[in-house]
């Protein structure tokens, strides 16, 4: 088979050295001279230095004979470009796209690109299943060091089945509300909590230990600083 | 008339400055604050501070639905991403995007944006300038109307 590869960072460099171990044929387009040389140095003269998602050079890079074409540049929006050229323009069976930002997958995939990798996505898969990602987020910092900040409430979380009343919040914080399903209700004192919901509070930096201990449940620095 | 321009440029500036006398509603969006020193103090319209590729950028600052949607950054890749989003999923009346590569603006107007290209209508008033006709490219690709694709 014959593949383009356009962006000869790590993963073009490697997917290419992995392409031509496998007896394919593969021309890689980097724009960067520097880099085009030093991988020239090291994989042979398969590299053509030139910017891939000028149409010109996308031509003569040989595109229009491609089977696949793998755009992996470290920009999403030339990932696609480089991609609809290819199939719309010199009509490549098979395209694939490298998205760095996960919000772009269903746009390419919308946009007619074939395949989609997202590293950014592998990489949260992969550290989501090792870290509890069961922390406080700050959502916006206000006069006076106040901050809003969210708590999702997990099964093991202290405040599920509780109201605010049963709680103990510190001095200088408030829960105002809770997202709950996607709807936003305002928070009373008899309200029972629910696993899932997105508690809502607004407080200084000072209170975040106690809001962690109890919404989230006793954090290692709750624990050290208690 | 709601018009929505991202990039803050020469042109774009320029632009949010006619359609804003002209009383239309105008937000200009660019990655950069310092690019809306381009616009005068009298400037009515919104200027946002945003990736312009961004869907959920383009839908705060109100482009939704908006009539004209004008993507006019330095990047002709960040354009015609741009522009794809406001017509797939932003269903806006009319979309363009400044592409300077010819190659690219041409097999852009095939896919139906319209497209306008820097490359082309320089070299074209040059020629004209000189007497000695044009590349016979189209600049300025006729809109071809807005079609949703069919579910």
């Amino acid at each position: 088979m014959f593949v383009l590869v356009v962006g000869g960072g790590k993963v073009g460099y490697y997917l290419t050295k992995e392409l031509i171990e496998n007896g394919h044929e593969v021309v890689l387009m980097e724009k960067d001279r520097t880099r085009a040389a030093q991988i020239v140095d090291e994989l042979g003269s398969i590299v053509v230095a030139q910017d891939g998602c000028e149409g010109k050079y996308l031509g003569e890079a040989g595109s229009n004979r491609a089977d696949i074409v793998a755009a992996v540049t470290g920009d999403d929006e030339d990932n696609l470009v480089i991609c609809q050229m290819a199939k719309h323009h010199f009509d490549v069976p098979r395209t694939i796209a490298r998205v760095n930002n996960p919000k772009n997958e269903d746009l390419f995939r919308h946009l007619g690109v074939d395949e989609i990798i997202s590293p950014t996505r592998m990489a949260l898969g992969s550290i989501e299943q090792d870290i509890p990602i069961h922390e406080l987020l700050h959502l916006a910092t206000l006069e006076n060091d106040l901050e809003i900040i969210e708590a999702q409430l997990q099964p093991d979380s202290p405040a599920v089945g509780r109201s605010p009343s049963q709680l103990t919040i510190p001095d200088g914080c408030s829960l105002f509300a809770v997202v709950r399903g996607g709807v936003a209700i305002s928070l009373r004192p008899d309200t029972a909590l629910r696993e899932g919901d997105k508690v809502l509070a607004i407080g200084n930096a000072d209170c975040e230990i106690a809001l962690h201990d109890q919404l989230i449940g006793a954090s290692a620095e709750g624990a050290a600083t208690a | 008339m709601k018009v929505v321009i991202v990039g803050c440029g020469r042109v774009g500036a320029g632009l949010a400055e006619a359609f804003d006398n002209g009383g239309h509603e105008v937000v200009v969006i660019d990655l950069a604050t310092r690019a809306f020193d381009r616009l005068s103090e009298e400037f009515k319209g919104q200027a946002v501070r945003g990736d312009g590729t961004d869907e959920d950028v383009l839908r705060r600052s109100g482009a939704e639905g908006c009539d004209i949607f004008l993507a006019l950054t330095e990047g002709d890749n960040r354009n015609v991403m741009a522009a794809q989003v406001a017509m797939e999923k932003l269903s806006v009346g009319k979309a363009l995007a400044k592409i300077n590569d010819p190659v690219r603006a041409a097999a852009y107007a095939d896919l139906g944006i319209a497209t306008v290209c820097r490359t082309t209508m320089l070299t074209d008033a040059i020629l004209g300038f000189l007497d000695l006709g044009d590349t016979g490219m189209p600049s300025v690709i006729a809109p071809v109307p807005h079609v949703h694709a069919e579910a």
